[in-house]
């Protein structure tokens, strides 16, 4: 991905919700976000893409920031995509995250709140929360393209 | 005539033979495409697009529909057998017999979430997820995780007494019954019960956990209390409406149903608990 050089600019990992709650309190305090990591930051286990930066993940008209970032051992990454997913663009509100390069599925509600396919009837606040509240539902299992048999 | 039962008032006999019939579909290969059709539409209903299974109006007439499908094949394989449901307001505990291992089996271990026993335990043999959006192939349950409570009896009379069936914007913004008994708007039941069961019962392939159909039945029979509660409302929109299943318009994916041929359950089956003073014409089956 082409956020590396954007993520290295970014500097140290600060507590992602923290942040995201300064830039956005309403929103922040209005649902459920899961914490941000906790003590030595798991990426620096993980060093082959050394990178730990977030994204700003500003809520607002335009919609969230990229992110990217470390989660629980678990790269995950978001960024604003130009409705071109599938089942018709809008169902992802522009939006796409991945977990270690996997997609998440992932949609927006009318009231601004996001789901994903792993956690389906659960409002979460942004689509950082969403990859982060399937990252902790994932317990290490990797997401898959849908499995039918 | 069918007769829907609360799962807390079944016998061992029809415990054991609802597991049976779940045990055969799943071994047949009958189960799993209704989990595939359940995720296609989570999946495909958005708010500002085309929605029928869900986040809309058809939430309920859909749901109905889908959990007589299912059952008619349950009873492909046992004629026997009815969908019991959950009364989730008076069992809400992993505690209740509805997890012991004669019939679900009960919460997964904390490690991964793994169910250890009852028939649906991936060690049992006969319950392999197959239709599955992660590498896991166990069922999987957390039930009450995260100390999560279910929806309280009082919680649901309020949804209860809400007059109006369904509001523009007709999504998941919605101010009414259907969306509050969903659960995306207010005190949230449907969709606070998937939450509270964990594991595939909280992501768009939910129906790979048996619990399922138990809650589904449970929200379909909360449509049929709201009814006989608020005789004078009807299912809205009654006209057509873009992107939304209208009174009279046919249901994807079986085209041939409108919600106007599903708004009187009795024509299918009768819960336990329906009387002869529920709406007209209806005559209560010989027990």
């Amino acid at each position: 991905m082409s956020s590396i050089s954007r993520r290295a600019a970014l500097g140290a990992a600060v507590g992602a919700a923290a942040g995201l709650a300064a830039a956005a309190p309403a929103l922040a305090t209005a649902l459920t976000d899961q914490p941000g990591p906790v003590g030595e930051p798991d990426w620096e286990l993980h060093g082959a893409g050394g990178g730990h930066g977030h994204g700003t993940g500003i809520p607002g008209s335009a919609g969230p920031g990229p992110f990217d970032e470390v989660y629980e051992g678990r790269r995950i990454q978001g960024r604003p995509t130009n409705g071109g997913g599938h089942h018709g663009g809008g169902a992802h509100g522009g939006y796409t995250v991945h977990i270690d390069g996997r997609e998440l599925h992932l949609m927006r509600n009318a009231d601004g709140t996001w789901i994903s396919v792993i956690n389906h009837y659960e409002q979460l606040h942004s689509p950082r929360a969403a990859a982060r509240t399937a990252v902790l539902e994932l317990q290490g299992a990797p997401l898959v393209p849908l499995v039918t048999t | 005539m069918t007769v829907r039962k609360n799962q807390a008032t079944l016998t061992a006999e029809e415990k054991g033979r609802f597991v049976a019939a779940l045990l055969e579909l799943k071994r047949t290969g009958k189960y799993d495409p209704f989990v595939h059709t359940h995720n296609e539409f989570i999946m495909s209903d958005t708010d500002y697009g085309d929605r029928v299974g869900h986040r809309s109006p058809s939430f309920l007439p859909w749901h109905r529909r889908f959990l007589l499908e299912f059952e008619q094949a349950l009873q492909a394989v046992d004629p026997d057998v009815a969908l019991p449901y959950w009364d989730w307001t008076a069992d809400r505990t992993p505690a209740s017999s509805l997890w012991a291992p004669d019939f679900l089996g009960g919460t997964g271990r904390s490690r991964d979430g793994r169910v250890l026993d009852g028939p649906f335990a991936r060690s049992a043999g006969g319950w392999t997820i197959g239709v599955r959006v992660d590498g896991r192939d166990f069922l999987r349950r957390s039930l009450g995780g995260g100390g999560r409570s279910l929806p309280t009896r009082a919680e649901v009379d309020t949804v209860l007494a809400m007059e109006t069936y369904d509001a523009p914007p007709w999504n998941s913004a919605s101010d009414g019954f259907r969306n509050h008994l969903e659960g995306w708007r207010g005190i949230n039941l449907h969709n606070r019960v998937h939450v509270w069961v964990g594991g595939q019962m909280a992501t768009g392939v939910s129906p790979n956990d048996p619990v399922f159909w138990l809650h589904h039945a449970f929200v379909d029979k909360l449509w049929a209390e709201w009814q006989a509660r608020h005789p004078r409302s009807t299912y809205l929109p009654t006209g057509p409406t873009r992107n939304v299943v209208d009174l009279n318009k046919p249901m994807r994916p079986w085209n041939d149903v409108t919600p106007a041929d599903l708004l009187d359950h009795t024509r299918f089956y009768t819960f336990d608990t329906d009387t002869d003073a529920a709406p007209a014409d209806r005559t209560r089956p010989a027990a």
